[in-house]
């Protein structure tokens, strides 16, 4: 098994930094992981975005065309990734960002207002996090624990961001384990 | 008919790439404004630099050439040396003039080419994402001087257009910021005096502009303004070093600057 | 030691430390300027020795200097880099010096781009400086593998007293895998340098030099290289075939670097749909290159496809291994685009 997720949004948003907690739970759990960020000529203003592929066997392309699941954090990322979601692949959407939809009907859509999420919990900046947790709730690639333990491991020296970041990642998940799509 | 406050033909009318704040887009108005002034527009090459002005040749509309880094000044020397009715430019930064290029930088500048350039200081590598320039304040925290710039082991900044100052042969050399409007003012005189003198046969010019990077600095643009004037304007002093000795009419747009250090 | 998950250009940083290198000089280049952040921060610890030079031509002469008193010595850099190089390199070639250079490959010819390309590998193992000198090329196509070959390269380099370059595409440089670290070398274990100019006490002086006033004596000193590169040729070819091992082939894919791995996904993929036979070689040392196992490979295959990101500067090489017995094609996109496995899938079913 082999799953491959691509997270994209605005430089700043913070998809590097879900993606590599997604990789090191990875690594954790004994798994084959990579991590591909895009970088270039888009970084400065555009959009940013990193592939994860997590899966049992040696990793082979770390760069994937047609991934089996997108996390979208704004709409280019949304216009630019949904095309290219393989078949049931699954979609991520930040919809206190992007109003549009994407308009394929042969993938599972899950949207979430992450930004208003995260700002209720009293951390704006965490909506990445929330948008992590409600992608794991969709596909547990690795388990929620596992991931939680990265979150404690990477915030170690930041402290006092941990507990948001925890709060803001278990809202995403259990909010996608409830099937509660924002429509 | 001269446009004062209109936009200058000298650039295009593209959206440059720069970050907000960032004091590139100023500088390239004011070279611009200047060829516009000055009626040279069709006649001026300009050499873009790498660094993160390097789509440069994308913003001035005149014709342009993409140099490898560092060697803008060469290349200008080889075009005006070939086509002396043209008017020629390089724009460059601090890593580009005064690292990679130091050798082409002091040898046009010596051998006396009839060109101009645009130095842009803005102590640090922006293009690449904030390593160390030449020009890097000593303490001033960098991805390659992590602990700050120590100047035990990486010497002390240079002050680029001081040490062209000491050779004999170019024309003008002067020091300027672009961080408040004021400042905008006196860099435009300065540009344009350069490019004037280049127009009338002159010998070599160049104009260092102090410059901001908020990116690259991690600062607001507010207070990488601050920062230009507290760390970088005591040691990078602003005035003309040097102009032509030879009396000649004075152009009646060169206003008076203050003479340098 | 456990499993670490790094980026490519920071675990090369830190396999030249395990590798026992205190000395790095470089200058920043996209997509490689990790190393040197990572060494600048890193080597304060260890007592290493980073200088940010002004120039890649001051870079390599400050390698030249470090190799010259008898240090390991690494730099590392991209394309146009490595271009401003060559001179330095062929002065250490000429005079037998150890040195560990690494291209992370961007786009070129000129100014070109930053995304990841294959189109330096005629450079590195044909070209590159001037006069008779080879470079030892090995090229990763993971970070596990960046890390084993950086850390072997040192010991290569000192072993052959020649330049190694490793050589890998921007991806290798920026992306993230778990890798685990050899262990760090005792400095004190690391070969003696007698030639090396340390100071002449009690001994004749050490001249580190690549004048030769006398044509004799330059025609010599080519000689000793080809002496020293045809041992390298006969001992240090490396590759790697990839499910080549079940009878006839409908199609062998040679390629290097993260194109093997792209490769490699789109051979399972073709095998799994199509139920064709498709196996990969993959070139390990570019300089020297695998002709023969390539040669033994290729004769269970019915056509070779060969797939890089540059226009198809590895394929004469192919040719020289299979001498015409098999039909070549060629995949090839440059200039930072990447195949993906569907293209090259694609260009299997052709
Ligand atoms: C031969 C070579 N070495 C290194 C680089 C990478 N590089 C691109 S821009 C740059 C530095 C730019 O800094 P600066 O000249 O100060 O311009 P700024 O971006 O600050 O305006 C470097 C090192 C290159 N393109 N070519
Ligand atoms: S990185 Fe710095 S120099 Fe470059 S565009 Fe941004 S602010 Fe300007
Ligand atoms: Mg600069």
């Amino acid at each position: 098994m082999q799953t491959e997720v691509i997270m994209s949004g605005f430089g700043g948003q913070g998809l590097m930094m879900i993606g590599k907690l997604l990789a090191y739970a990875g690594l954790e759990e004994g798994k084959c992981v990579t991590w591909l960020p895009s970088y270039g000529p888009e970084m400065r203003g555009g959009t940013a975005n990193c592939t994860v592929v997590v899966g049992d066997k040696p990793v082979g392309s770390p760069l994937i065309t047609s991934p089996k699941a997108a996390v979208v954090m704004n709409q280019p990322s949304l216009e630019k990734f949904a095309p290219m979601l393989r078949k049931d692949g699954l979609l991520v959407v930040n919809s206190s960002m992007i109003p549009i939809k994407s308009d394929r009907e042969d993938i599972r859509s899950f949207r979430i207002k992450a930004n208003d999420v995260a700002a209720e919990l009293g951390n704006r900046r965490s909506a990445n996090l929330v948008m992590l947790g409600a992608y794991l709730g969709l596909d547990e690639v690795v388990s929620h624990e596992t991931l939680l333990k990265a979150i404690d491991k990477s915030f170690e020296a930041k402290k006092q961001f941990l507990e948001g970041n925890r709060k803001a990642f278990m809202q995403g998940y259990e909010r996608a384990k409830a099937g509660q799509s924002d429509e | 008919m001269k446009k004062i406050f209109g936009y200058p033909e000298s650039l295009t009318p593209s959206h440059t790439h720069y970050c907000p704040g960032c004091t590139h887009g100023t500088i390239h108005r004011l070279v611009a404004e200047s060829l516009d002034e000055l009626g040279v527009r069709e006649r001026t090459v300009g050499i873009a630099p790498v660094g993160c002005s390097v789509l440069a040749y994308n913003y001035f509309n005149c014709d342009m050439f993409e140099a490898a880094h560092g060697r803008a000044p060469a290349v200008a020397t080889g075009a005006k040396r070939c086509r002396p009715d043209l008017v020629l430019f390089t724009y460059q930064g601090d890593g580009d003039l005064a690292s990679i290029g130091t050798a082409e930088i002091i040898h046009a500048a010596n051998r006396g080419e009839k060109i101009t350039v645009i130095f842009v200081n803005n102590a640090i590598y922006g293009m690449t994402g904030g390593q160390m320039a030449p020009t890097t304040m000593p303490g001033q925290v960098t991805t390659t001087c992590p602990f700050g710039r120590n100047t035990e082991h990486e010497g002390h900044p240079i002050r680029v257009v001081e040490m062209i100052n000491t050779l004999e042969t170019p024309a003008f050399l002067a020091r300027v910021s672009s961080h408040t409007p004021l400042h905008v003012i006196e860099a435009k005189k300065a540009i344009r005096e350069a490019f004037r003198l280049q127009v009338e046969g002159v010998c070599f010019s160049m104009v260092e502009v102090l410059s901001i990077c908020p990116t690259n600095w991690g600062l607001t643009t507010a207070e990488s303004n601050k920062w230009l004037e507290e760390t970088m304007m005591p040691y990078y002093p602003l005035g003309v070093l040097k102009r032509p000795a030879v009396d000649r009419a004075p152009d009646p747009m060169a206003i008076a600057l203050p003479e340098g250090v | 030691m456990a499993k670490v998950l790094m980026k490519g250009c920071e675990a090369i940083g830190e396999a030249a430390i395990r590798a026992g290198c205190r000395n790095f000089f470089g200058y920043p280049i996209t997509p490689q300027t990790e190393v040197p952040e990572y060494l600048a921060k890193r080597f304060p610890e260890v007592g290493g020795i980073f200088v940010q030079a002004e120039s890649e031509v001051a870079a390599i002469n400050m390698l030249y200097g470090g190799a010259g008193v008898g240090k390991r010595v690494l730099t590392t850099s991209s394309s146009p880099g490595i271009s401003l190089m060559a001179e330095g390199v062929s002065y250490i070639a000429a005079c037998h010096l150890p040195i560990v250079l690494v291209n992370i490959v961007r786009a070129g010819p000129g100014l070109g781009g930053i995304l990841p390309a294959q189109s330096d590998y005629l450079q590195a193992t044909k070209g590159h400086g001037h006069g008779d000198y080879k470079l030892l090329v090995l090229a990763p196509s993971s970070v596990q593998e960046a890390v084993d070959l950086i850390y072997e390269a040192f010991d290569l380099a000192d072993q052959y007293l020649t330049p190694v370059m490793v050589m890998g595409d921007g991806m290798i440089g920026q992306m993230m895998e778990p890798v685990e670290f050899p262990e760090m070398r005792d400095l004190g274990s690391l070969p003696s340098k007698s030639w090396a100019a340390t100071g002449a006490r009690g001994r004749k002086p050490n001249i580190i030099n690549s004048l030769y006033l006398k044509e004799e004596a330059c025609n010599a000193n080519s000689w000793k290289l080809k002496e020293k590169y045809d041992e390298i040729v006969k001992k240090e070819k490396r590759s790697e075939a990839y499910a080549c091992d079940d009878g006839e082939l409908d199609v062998l894919m040679v390629a290097y670097g993260t194109m093997a791995r792209i490769c490699k996904t789109a051979a399972d993929e073709v095998r799994r749909e199509d139920k064709k036979k498709i196996g990969v070689f993959r070139p390990i040392s570019l300089w020297p290159y695998p002709y023969e196992a390539l040669a033994a490979e290729a004769r269970k295959a019915k056509r070779i496809l060969v797939v890089e990101m540059s226009t198809g500067q590895m394929v004469e090489d192919v040719q020289l291994a299979v001498l015409g017995s098999k039909p070549i094609d060629f995949y090839g996109e440059t200039g930072g685009v990447v195949p993906s496995p569907d293209d090259v899938a694609a260009k299997l079913r052709e």
